[in-house]
């Protein structure tokens, strides 16, 4: 027994080293920054501030006291409202569309191939050529979604999809539907084939309709696969960035995590206060993936 | 560690001797507006047939405020990849320490360029930048629906408003639905905070960030040209201005659809390309003015600068002055439109017959209003970005003028904090 986990401590070495180096480290340098008040113009010449970046008091000599640092910041929970109101309404949209897609892929009919393939191509294309083209399709001028719309009556005067912040957000959950749906559906799919074929049966000489033989049976058997799958996408949906950067305006109403972090690292000068974004992110991210878990009672030990 | 940095020094030093004597490989990095790309490309292959090295173009997209944070990635990194970098006018201050000092290398080539440009790539008396086109609005306007109507070129941005109105109004009547009065930038990027300095000092409300380092934003004639465009928007405006940059309002200006644009000069070439739609059919004036003010007009304009991080400083620099000399500025400015940076030019026959905006637009460049970035410089990207989530808050109906300016200075002021 004890070589047997020697033995997989030797093979998980490589993938244990590779990760500690590409993810580990640089997430810890990341937190360290947090810490300091270093600028981008010149990282060495960095200082020690404890937790400034996350809160400060400031006492002026007026008396007045002002409170300063990310937790305190309103366009960072701004931005995470917006991340997770994202997250939440794309994942349930897409899970109950992969739903429908993986029940009808399941049935067999013929070229059922050419359909399950052609289904992902979305899935297929880079976010950022699908954002582009989106973009374009988006326009207000010469879009052609404002232009089929428009034909077909729907709309009397041309949308501008991505510059007002409420259609700008649709625009980008449309987009983010549009392209994850495949993933959710395939993985869907899948749980719905390994479902062994004799208890449909059974339930179906029992009399039960297709309606409660999907929701007494088959939803319970492929729940564990597409609580999941939710996570999967839930964990992606919670660092969007390419969407909302390249289809809208980059104002404090879409702004989301990444892109606040993103900002205050690069574009101002202000590299430890965007550390300290990118930690809150990780540490906002774990903490819902935990909840999820708990309150999902899911377990990742094989289904017992 | 000073063994180390002298090792690599010499080693450095070695390298660049032994390339120097072969060809070197180049990139240089530039956004993507209008033709700009492809022109660089024509220059760039005489400079190949000249010197015998190649050049790269890595091309990036058109936003300045995607490119900078692109740059500062870089430069953070000390990357080697890049060699020169088209750097906007505002760059200078905050990418000063990671570029090399051309002072002595230009030495006998700045004289011939407008010594404002020089002094605005000057940082701590060292050259950081060689200036190749500046950059200064224009009101673009179709010449032949005002002369329908017979109206004037508007000289207020009342003017500019009712005019648009009407010609709108009777050009739909008449069919043309996708008509609309006046395009302009205003997407919450940099470019807006250009469109927004114009609108607020032409209207007396000051320049955001006074010389002096005083925040001077928050006052009722900035606050009333903010509620003046607000009401543009989608009267004489498309909704989708909000999301418009340069390229965008191009888009509707050159497809037909716009009686008006606020665009650089860059869009005069393109407009009257083969196959334009609007070719011949507009000419430029200056910006309108707020009542009782005088127009005002962004300056912009780009640059080249060299990597400290370059492993061919030498031959990097010899690109830099190549691309800006008298020869290939006028190159550029014929084929683009784009306002070269030596004085000269201004009065070279070629230019005035194919590109008559270029010298009448020389009064206009030298009295553009530069943005705050020398006053807030390392922090101007910031105070810029409230500036322009203010503006675009307000004009597309976040909050009122009045309060989203007070909570700008505010946050101004939170960010000067004991001085910029």
């Amino acid at each position: 027994m004890r070589r047997r986990v020697r033995t997989a401590w030797l093979f998980l070495a490589p993938m244990l080293l590779v990760l500690a180096a590409v993810a580990g480290w640089p997430f810890l340098r990341t937190v360290y920054y947090s810490f300091t008040d270093a600028s981008l113009a010149d990282l060495e010449a960095r200082q020690w501030v404890g937790f400034d970046n996350y809160f400060s008091v400031l006492r002026l000599p007026s008396g007045r006291i002002l409170y300063d640092g990310l937790l305190v910041d309103p366009v960072w929970w701004r931005a995470v409202w917006n991340t997770v109101r994202f997250a939440v309404v794309s994942v349930a949209c897409e899970t109950v569309l992969g739903m429908v897609v993986a029940l009808a892929l399941n049935a067999e009919f013929p070229g059922r191939g050419i359909v399950r393939a052609a289904i992902l191509v979305p899935w297929a294309i880079p976010t950022i050529v699908s954002a582009k083209m989106w973009q374009w399709m988006l326009n207000d001028q010469f879009g052609i979604i404002n232009v089929a719309l428009l034909n077909l009556g729907l709309i009397d005067t041309k949308i501008a999809w991505t510059a007002n912040a409420d259609t700008a957000m649709i625009a980008v959950l449309i987009v983010d539907i549009w392209k994850t749906t495949p993933f959710m559906a395939l993985l869907i799919l899948a749980a719905l084939q390994m479902l062994p074929r004799e208890i449909l049966e059974v339930a179906r000489l029992d009399g039960a309709n297709p309606w409660q033989i999907f929701w007494r049976v088959t939803l319970p058997l492929i729940r564990p696969a597409v609580m999941v799958a939710v996570i999967f996408r839930a964990l992606d949906a919670l660092r969007i960035f390419d969407l909302i950067y390249v289809l809208t305006p980059n104002n404090v109403q879409t702004k989301s995590m990444s892109i606040f972090a993103r900002e205050n690292l690069f574009e101002f000068d202000k590299f430890a206060y965007g550390s300290a974004a990118s930690t809150l992110l990780f540490l906002i991210i774990g903490l819902l993936t935990i909840a999820y878990i708990r309150l999902g009672r899911l377990s990742f030990d094989g289904g017992r | 560690m000073k063994f180390v940095s002298a090792f690599l020094a010499l080693a450095a030093g070695i390298m660049l001797g032994v390339v120097q004597a072969r060809a070197v490989e180049l990139s240089i990095v530039s956004g993507d507006t209008g033709n700009g790309i492809k022109v660089l490309r024509e220059i760039l292959d005489r400079y190949e047939k000249k010197s015998g090295n190649k050049v790269d173009i890595v091309v990036i997209p058109p936003s300045t405020t995607d490119q900078f944070g692109q740059y500062r990635l870089w430069l953070a990194a000390g990357s080697s990849d890049i060699d020169v970098y088209q750097t906007d006018v505002i760059w200078a201050p905050q990418l000063a320490s990671q570029l090399v000092d051309l002072t002595e290398a230009t030495k006998d080539v700045v004289g011939e360029h407008f010594p404002s440009i020089i002094q605005s790539q000057t940082v701590n008396g060292r050259l950081v930048a060689l200036p190749i086109f500046t950059d200064a609005p224009a009101l673009y306007y179709r010449k032949d629906l005002l002369d329908k109507y017979g109206f004037k070129v508007p000289a207020t941005w009342k003017e500019l408003h009712d005019t648009a109105r009407l010609v709108m109004d009777k050009e739909r009547t008449a069919g043309d639905r996708d008509l609309w009065g006046y395009v302009f930038q205003g997407n919450a990027y940099e470019g807006l905070t250009c469109n927004a300095l114009e609108w607020v000092m032409s209207n007396g409300g000051g320049g955001i960030i006074e010389l002096d380092g005083r925040i001077s934003i928050d006052n009722p004639k900035a606050a009333a040209a903010l509620d003046m465009v607000k009401g543009w928007i989608g009267t004489i405006a498309p909704p989708g201005v909000l999301a418009y940059q340069e390229e965008e309002a191009r888009g509707v200006w050159q497809t037909g659809n716009a009686v008006f644009m606020r665009n650089w000069p860059y869009a005069y070439a393109l407009g009257n390309s083969e196959n334009s739609p609007i070719k011949g059919k507009f000419d430029v004036a200056p910006l309108p003015a707020g009542e009782g003010g005088r127009p005002v007009a962004t300056l912009g304009g780009w640059n080249l600068a060299v990597s400290k991080y370059s492993k061919h400083t030498a031959a990097a620099i010899g690109l830099v002055k190549f691309i800006a000399s008298p020869e290939m500025q006028k190159y550029r400015t014929l084929k683009t439109s784009n306002l070269p940076t030596i004085a000269a030019l201004y009065d070279d026959p070629d230019i005035a017959r194919q590109q008559p905006i270029v010298p009448r637009w020389k009064e206009i460049f030298l009295n553009a209003q530069p943005r705050p970035s020398a006053t807030a410089r390392i922090k101007y990207n910031e105070a810029s970005s409230q500036f322009w989530t203010a503006v675009h808050n307000t004009i597309s109906g976040d909050g009122t003028a009045a309060d989203n300016l007070a909570e700008l200075q505010a946050r101004l002021t939170r960010l000067k904090g004991k001085g910029w």
